[in-house]
């Protein structure tokens, strides 16, 4: 196998590994649009650490980081909606992402490889980084599990019995923005939702706890990351949406089974 | 036996500039029922959060007594049916066994129900599984958010003995939120009026006759009370001891 298949594939199953259960906490604490946003802002990330001259990784994960916590204030000020604040803020850092990189002269960026993802081009040093990360994300997750739980079913109540729930929310914030740092670079901004939904939305049919659900979760969304390289590779298919293809693929798959309690 | 569990004193909080509340003092005890009651937007809901801990008062103080354990029942609570999550596993949440969990749901009388899905529970059986959780933690102070919340009559009255018989077995002081006194009358030692301030407190009696009560709640809804030494069936006939209708004038039925 060459090499770069073989860096597409470990760096595509540690992105997996972290995205199933992180996936079911943006399914249960209804996030979707939450995390659609924070994977768009990823772009601006791109685009302001490529204007700064600043390593590309620390930005991408420092500008979601950023937008979610600047959301977390615009919401308690009251405002507007999160539902709108979540539109305006999304779709600004998308444009303005894409504004400031077509403002670059000197530097060619492949933008589609930010926007669906550049599997194949995976080299050593990011297997690195996507271990390290996903390392990290697994052991917060861990550490966090109980907490985190708690506060998806209701917060007050967990505050109440000595959950310090904005500490742990700030937590998942965290979590999610290095996830989504690590996931660009495989399905690319406009995709990284769908990877961490839908092999959530497929593991919730088989399962009868929060940790099987993770767990499974996890394992869908690995084979998926296989499914969709054999497909890249052998119809020459970009390898980021085929991964998500094959994700929904297993999704209607798993409608044919009856949903567990 | 009668030490506060919660101090409240000269209370204030606004939201918005919308004064919510305005000058509260209080004591909760221990061994004591208290129910506050008020309007839709007389502040109930910002007064539980406060004793909770949950906010922070603009001025005066909230202080707990330092062997405080509170066993709090929300208002409502909504857990995505993505979650799967048994009745067993949501109790154990509050960090306990899987032996303290069971007793508890047996104690709120669901034991039958420790494995289903939290999200298939009936509203009565919902209350009650939040009601578990509550003393799951052996507290000595329950705060109860409006807990008959979608919850049918005879249901109500159920749910309000059940609360009464668990505060003294364990012993402890009990804040219930209510809009509704009729039910709450015989379940409770004090009754705390609140419209934004506190118009009057006292045993349900007294708070029935208070002007300040009347005022709000109307005299039509002001509630005919009686010394109870006799339990009512659903149709308001008196109950023996033993459940059983006393016949009495107007019945001619077997």
């Amino acid at each position: 196998m060459t090499d770069f298949l073989l860096y597409a594939l470990l760096a595509g199953l540690g992105v997996a590994l972290v995205a199933g259960p992180l996936g079911c906490f943006v399914v249960w604490r209804r996030m979707a649009y939450f995390g659609d946003t924070l994977a768009h802002s990823a772009l601006l990330g791109v685009s302001i650490g490529v204007l700064l001259n600043i390593n590309l990784s620390i930005t991408v994960a420092a500008i979601p980081l950023l937008m979610a916590l600047g959301l977390v204030y615009l919401e308690q000020r009251g405002i507007l909606s999160l539902d709108t604040l979540l539109g305006i803020l999304s779709h600004s850092a998308l444009a303005t992402g894409l504004v400031l990189i077509s403002l670059l002269p000197d530097v060619r960026v492949d933008l589609m490889s930010l926007l669906f993802g550049d599997l194949l081009s995976v080299t050593l040093n990011d297997l690195w980084v996507i271990y390290g990360v996903a390392g990290a994300v697994v052991l917060l997750l861990v550490a966090l599990w109980k907490p985190l739980i708690n506060i998806t079913v209701h917060a007050d109540l967990a505050a109440v019995e000595g959950v310090r729930v904005s500490a742990v929310r700030t937590a998942l914030m965290l979590i999610t923005a290095l996830v989504i740092a690590i996931a660009m670079k495989i399905v690319g901004v406009l995709l990284i939702t769908a990877l961490l939904i839908i092999p959530a939305a497929t593991a919730r049919r088989l399962s009868n706890t929060p940790e099987q659900m993770a767990v499974t979760a996890s394992a869908i969304a690995m084979l998926t990351v296989l499914m969709g390289l054999a497909m890249s590779w052998y119809a020459d298919t970009p390898a980021g949406p085929s991964v998500v293809v094959c994700a929904a693929l297993l999704f209607v798959l798993s409608l044919l089974f009856r949903q567990k309690s | 036996m009668n030490n506060p569990l919660v101090t409240l004193s000269k209370v204030n909080k606004t939201f918005a500039e919308r004064p919510v509340l305005q000058n509260i003092s209080m004591q909760l005890m221990q061994g004591e029922i208290t129910t506050l009651i008020g309007p839709n937007g007389a502040g109930k809901s910002t007064l539980v959060r406060l004793i909770l801990g949950l906010i922070k008062p603009d001025s005066g103080s909230v202080t707990p007594a330092p062997q405080l354990n509170i066993g709090y029942m929300p208002q409502k609570i909504s857990i995505d049916p993505s979650l799967p999550i048994s009745t067993c596993r949501f109790l154990q949440l509050a960090n306990t066994s899987h032996k303290a969990c069971h007793e508890a749901l047996e104690m709120v009388g669901i034991s039958h129900l420790t494995k289903s899905p939290i999200q298939t529970l009936s509203g009565g059986e919902l209350q009650r599984a939040l009601l578990a959780r509550a003393i799951l933690r052996k507290p000595n102070f329950l705060v109860l958010d409006e807990p008959v919340q979608g919850v049918d009559i005879t249901g109500q009255n159920a749910l309000y003995k059940m609360i009464s018989e668990l505060s003294k077995s364990l012993n402890c002081g009990v804040l219930m939120v209510s809009h509704d006194l009729h039910l709450v009358m015989s379940s409770t030692d004090k009754v705390i009026c609140l419209n934004q301030h506190i118009c009057c407190q006292g045993r349900p009696e007294q708070v029935t006759q208070d002007p300040a009560y009347i005022d709000i709640f109307g005299q039509t809804t002001a509630i005919y009370s009686h010394h109870h030494n006799h339990q009512h069936s659903i149709h308001g006939e008196v109950l023996d001891d033993q459940g059983v209708h006393q016949h009495g004038e107007g019945c001619n039925h077997d």
